[in-house]
Order: structure tokens, then C-alpha cells, then sequence
């Protein structure tokens, strides 16, 4: 019995605490491998950074976003007002600190909503396959066939402006490429041994989908999102500014940069500033997703 | 072609015909498959590497997935033909009454799983009643009954932390938990050290005896059929070249196959000889049957071998062979009554 002999010697104990060793490892190496990447380091600071900004900035804010002081408008950068004025004389720099919400929030529940669609679809057309596959695939190619940002700018347009419709419309324009993806890591595990064992037990298709195909997607799903976020945000910072997104006065960076289009020449601070938190945000989305693929392939720990 | 029902079997498999439809033709995997199974019976399938035996356990749970389709047959399992069942009429068959243990256990756990939940979760498909915590309250108690160490713990293991011998107890736990009338066991011991196969085939035969179950034990390892069944099937290139009770079998084959198959085993009296190996190769199942597939290699074998198909003749008590050779000898079978016993 050498096997019950090597099993006993892993007492419930031991096996926790060789759990708890292959946990705090594998952050180790995370962190080892995230510390020798500045480019990540720099990425994660930049999001960490709007992620407090978003939540503490009431606070951070020197004057009410919203509030227009005629007199004061197009107010050059000084220390009154950081990021100058704009055209309606509100502060620049607390629209742009307000914006970082609207940002993340847009981010979010572009992700929240396209990212669950988008698994649907793809569990149910890689694991029926037949024609449901043939059905939705066809259905994702139609919305693949148009850039993003193109089909985005159709959707709002026919939903009409608002940051709501902003977000249903990007949501439509980006679940296919996880429907596609998912699909994939679907056809891979579908023929695996130990879903047909769970088809000998006599389950059904949506205990399989649900219970043991969707789980396995789910990593591949996340990561691909994160990897999304700075498009997303692109993209609505472009419905935004194409006046199809968020609607003023609300702070959205896009609509912000639209706002100061007229003054580029002379009051150059009223687009350039809120473009540049669109710059730094989406740059810092990107660097981290090279970072987190760097981190979660398991071929770069061995090295 | 085969006796009528007989109410003491539990399992029929009459004229089973399995093609595969690829690019490059069909593959005729399974032709003409007959053989029975009583009740608490334990038959051994044996054959060499894609002679179809697993392809004949998957057609009776229907699992053969395309471009394979069962196009021939009948399989009766109890009162039930299984073949004309639909999908959720077999659904409620699979894992209750027939289940199968896979060759590889490990890759046959679901990795993101803890194993505790993946043997309630065969409970919990059949009986919805049972609910989440007393279907894993019986799966632990059946971690127990496969021997499991502790199993309150290890049900909360994951398949990657288990030795390939601990996976295959889950394994048969999952398949076993539900106490299903047959059981089919596809190599249960192929993938796994030698020293723990001996343990995991007794603990088989326990459970079976306990719950009494029927056995379709597949295996190409003469010696755990000889040791565990009562009757052996022979198959060659997807049809059964032979059928009989093992002592029968073993000791007085009568199919040209396995005497060949026998005489390749080691020889423990007169150790030091050369290996026996069967001449030629296992013919391409893309070509139409005409006649005995084993014909070919077949040192008697005769003009009208290759291209007649042997019929069965019952050459003693259960004891059927396919071979033009007992035609002289043996009724054809099926026109005796009461050949089974």
C-alpha cells in the first residue's frame, strides 16, 4: 500500500500548509516578475492612481465641477486655477479629476455587461456547435465585419446621446471578440476527457456549460478584458467628443477635449489637459496588460 | 441471429454496426458486435489497440461522437432499448443505472473542481432531492467505501494533489456512488503503476460485489480478464472472433485469433523462449468487410475465408466462435436453445 502510505503522509494539516507555501510563492514570483517589468510597474501606478483619484475626488477637487463663473472663463493655468478655465469659466483641472469616475465607470460596465455577453454566446455556440454556432458566429461576424469605434458611433447614434446609450453602444461593438475567444477555449476543453466522464454520469448540456465549461473560460475571458479597458475607454472618450456620448455639462473627458476644439490655438489648455488624462489612462491600461500576460503565462515563471 | 430476449440478461448487444465518416472514406469500426451479459455477470472484452472495444462501450452508453455514428444494432439494457431511448431518457441511464470507468483518471477529474463535489455532483444529477449537502455527505461516505484516507479532507482536494491510484478511487467513486447495475470499466488499470493496479482491481471487485452489479471489464491484459470474469469476449478488427467462459477460453481456444493471442503471452513453464507475435498486421478497417477481417494473418485459413463471413457456431456450453473451421463440428448458434448459461 506504498500509495495509501505517501497519501497518509499528507495530513489535512500539511496539505493546507503546503497550499498556503504554493500560494505565497506563486505572488512571490508575481511580484518578482511584475518588479522586473518597469513598464507594468509604471502601468499599475497610473491605474492605482485613478482608482484613488475616482474614489477621493470630492476632495481632491479645488473648485465645483459644474459651476460656471462667466467672468472667469478661459483662464490661462495659474494657481488659482491649475488647468486654466474653460469656456463657460469652470475649473479644468476638477472636470478632469470629476472625469476620472465617469471614466472608470464607463470602463467598468462596459466590461461588466460585454464581457458576460460575449461568454454566453461563445460557451453556447463552441459547446452546441451545429447550427447555434453557425447562427451566432455569423451573427459576431456581421458585428466584426465594422471597426469598433464605427459600430459604437452607429449604435449610439441610433440609441440616441447619452452616457448610458454611450455604454450599451460600445457594449454591442465589443462582445464579439469575446464571443469568438471564448468559443475557442470552449472547443478546447469541450472534447477533454473529463467532460465526457461527466457525460457518462448522465449530465446534461446546460449542468456541462454551466457547471464545467464556463469555469474554465472564465481566466481567459478576464484577462482579455483588462487587456480591453484602454479601448473602452477610447472608445467612449470618442462618442464623448463626437457629441454621442456623455452630454454636458457632465465632466467627460472626451466631451471636454470637443469642448475646447474651438480655442486649440489660443487657450490650448481647455482640450490638451483633459487629452492628456485620456493619454496617461489608456497608456497605463495597456502597459499593465502586457504586464499581467507576462504574469500569468506560466512559461515566463520557469525562467 | 442471436437467442431471443432472455429475461436474465441484463445487457444485449445484438448486430452492432459503428462507422466512422471521414474525409478519406468510412471506417467500418464496428461490424456485426453480438454478446450478452447477465445479470451480475463480469465479462471481459479483450482485443488489441483499436479492435473497438472502448468504441463498443461508448455505443452503449451512446456517447460515439461524429464523424462516428452507431448505424446498425440493438442494444437492450434491462426492459430498455437503448438505441431508440431519446436523449434525456438516456441522460437518466448514464451514471444511474450504467457507468464507466475512463482509462485516464486524471485527466478524466475536472482540474477546477475539488473532488468531494465531483462525486456529489454524479448524486445530484440523478437525484435532485438529495440536495447539495446530503448528496456530498454520501460522496464522502463513499470516498470512504474506495478507501480513501480521510476522506472528510481529501474530497476537498483537487485532482492535481492526488496520486494517479488516489484519482482512480475518486474515479470509481464517482461512477460507483450511485450504485448502477452495470459498470463498465474501460482499462481502469492501464494508465497506472503496476503495484497499485492489483489494489485498485480488487477494489473493483469488492464494490461490485457489494452493490452486485454486472462487469464489462475492457482490458488487452489477459491476466486481470483470467483473473477477475466470469465469461471473456475476443475481439479482432471490430467484430467478436470468440466468446466462452474464461477457463473455456483460455485453456481450449478455438478461434485461430486468440490461440494466437494465448501463444503470444510469456511462457512461465519454458521461460527463455522467443516472444510469439501474430503475422502481419490489423487489417485497415477502411476496407469493406468481405469475410473473416482476421483471414489475412490467419495461418488455416481458406479461399473461401476471405471473402464469406464466418458464421457463429457454438462449439460447447456458452462457447461461440466465428471461424469457418467448426463448421463441421458445431451447430451454427442460435439454432441450439439454451446455450447460455
Amino acid at each position: 500500500m506504498t500509495d495509501t502510505a505517501r497519501e497518509d503522509a499528507l495530513k489535512p494539516e500539511v496539505v493546507r500548509q503546503m497550499r498556503r507555501d504554493a500560494r505565497k510563492r506563486y505572488f512571490q514570483d508575481s511580484y518578482t516578475l511584475w518588479k522586473r517589468n518597469p513598464i507594468t510597474m509604471i502601468g499599475t501606478i497610473t491605474i492605482a492612481l485613478l482608482i484613488l483619484i475616482a474614489f477621493i475626488a470630492p476632495l481632491l477637487a479645488t473648485h465645483d465641477p459644474y459651476e460656471q463663473i462667466l467672468a472667469d472663463r478661459l483662464f490661462a493655468p495659474s494657481a488659482e486655477h491649475w488647468f486654466g478655465t474653460d469656456n463657460l469659466g469652470r475649473d479644468i483641472y476638477s472636470r478632469v479629476v470629476h472625469g476620472s469616475r465617469l471614466t472608470l465607470m464607463i470602463a467598468i460596465l462596459v466590461a461588466v455587461i460585454s464581457g458576460p455577453i460575449g461568454l454566453v454566446v461563445g460557451v453556447l455556440s463552441g459547446y452546441l456547435g451545429g447550427w447555434v454556432d453557425e447562427v451566432l458566429m455569423r451573427i459576431s461576424d456581421v458585428f466584426l465585419a465594422f471597426p469598433k469605434l464605427i459600430l459604437a458611433v452607429a449604435f449610439a447614434a441610433a440609441l440616441g446621446t447619452g452616457l448610458e446609450n454611450a455604454i450599451i453602444a460600445i457594449s454591442v461593438a465589443n462582445w464579439p471578440g469575446y464571443a469568438r475567444m471564448v468559443r475557442a477555449e470552449t472547443l478546447a476543453v469541450r472534447n477533454s476527457d473529463y467532460i465526457q466522464a461527466i457525460r457518462v454520469l448522465g449530465a446534461g448540456r446546460l449542468r456541462i456549460m454551466v457547471g464545467h465549461i464556463t469555469p474554465m473560460c472564465m481566466s481567459t475571458l478576464i484577462v482579455r478584458v483588462s487587456f480591453d479597458m484602454g479601448a473602452i475607454i477610447l472608445i467612449a472618450a470618442g462618442l464623448g467628443f463626437l457629441g454621442l456620448g456623455a452630454q454636458p455639462p457632465s465632466p467627460e473627458w472626451g466631451l471636454m477635449v470637443s469642448d475646447g476644439r474651438d480655442y486649440l490655438v489660443d487657450q490650448w489648455w481647455v482640450s490638451t489637459l483633459p487629452g492628456l488624462a485620456i493619454l496617461i489612462v489608456v497608456l497605463g491600461f495597456n502597459l499593465i496588460g502586457d504586464g499581467i500576460r507576462d504574469i500569468l503565462d506560466p512559461h515566463q515563471r520557469q525562467s | 441471429m442471436t437467442v431471443g430476449a432472455d429475461k436474465n440478461n441484463l445487457l444485449e448487444v445484438e448486430d452492432l454496426a459503428v462507422r466512422f465518416y471521414t474525409l478519406r472514406g468510412t471506417v467500418h469500426a464496428l461490424e456485426d458486435v453480438s454478446f450478452k451479459l447477465g445479470q451480475g455477470e463480469s465479462v471481459g472484452l479483450v482485443g488489441e489497440t483499436g479492435c473497438g472495444k472502448s468504441l463498443t462501450a461508448r455505443a452503449i452508453l451512446r456517447i460515439v461522437s461524429p464523424p462516428g455514428k452507431i448505424i446498425r444494432g440493438n442494444i437492450r439494457f434491462e426492459d430498455k432499448q437503448l438505441l431508440e431511448l431519446s436523449e434525456r431518457e438516456i441522460r437518466q441511464i448514464r451514471g444511474n443505472q450504467i457507468s464507466m470507468i475512463m482509462q485516464e483518471p486524471k485527466m478524466s477529474l475536472n482540474p477546477s473542481m475539488r473532488v468531494g463535489k465531483q462525486v456529489a455532483e454524479t448524486l445530484m444529477i440523478h437525484d435532485k432531492s438529495l440536495g447539495k449537502r446530503g448528496a456530498y455527505a454520501q460522496a464522502v461516505d463513499m470516498l470512504n467505501a474506495v478507501s480513501i484516507p480521510d476522506p472528510k479532507h481529501m474530497a476537498k482536494r483537487y485532482p492535481h494533489e492526488l496520486s494517479g491510484g488516489m484519482a482512480q478511487r475518486i474515479m470509481i467513486a464517482m461512477m460507483l456512488v450511485t450504485r448502477p447495475k452495470l459498470l463498465i470499466a474501460d482499462e481502469p488499470t492501464s494508465a497506472l503503476d503496476v503495484t497499485i493496479q492489483a489494489q485498485i482491481i480488487d477494489l473493483i471487485n469488492n464494490l461490485i460485489d457489494d452493490i452486485g452489479s454486472s462487469v464489462l471489464m475492457i482490458s488487452h491484459d489477459l491476466g486481470v480478464v483470467a483473473e477477475t470474469c466470469d465469461r471473456v469476449i475476443v475481439m479482432y478488427a471490430g467484430s467478436v472472433a470468440e466468446s466462452g467462459l474464461v477457463r473455456d477460453v483460455m485453456e481450449n481456444p478455438q478461434h485461430p485469433y486468440t490461440q494466437g493471442l494465448l501463444r503470444t503471452l510469456p511462457d512461465a513453464i519454458d521461460p527463455g523462449q522467443p516472444l510469439y507475435s501474430i503475422k502481419g498486421t490489423v487489417p485497415n478497417l477502411m476496407d469493406e468487410p468481405l469475410g473473416c477481417r482476421f483471414a489475412p494473418r490467419c495461418p488455416q485459413a481458406t479461399d473461401r475465408c476471405s471473402s464469406q463471413k464466418p458464421p457463429v457456431y457454438d462449439v460447447g456450453p456458452g462457447h461461440q466462435v466465428a471461424c469457418f473451421l467448426h463448421e463441421a463440428t458445431s451447430p451454427v448458434a442460435g439454432t441450439s436453445v439454451g446455450v447460455q448459461l
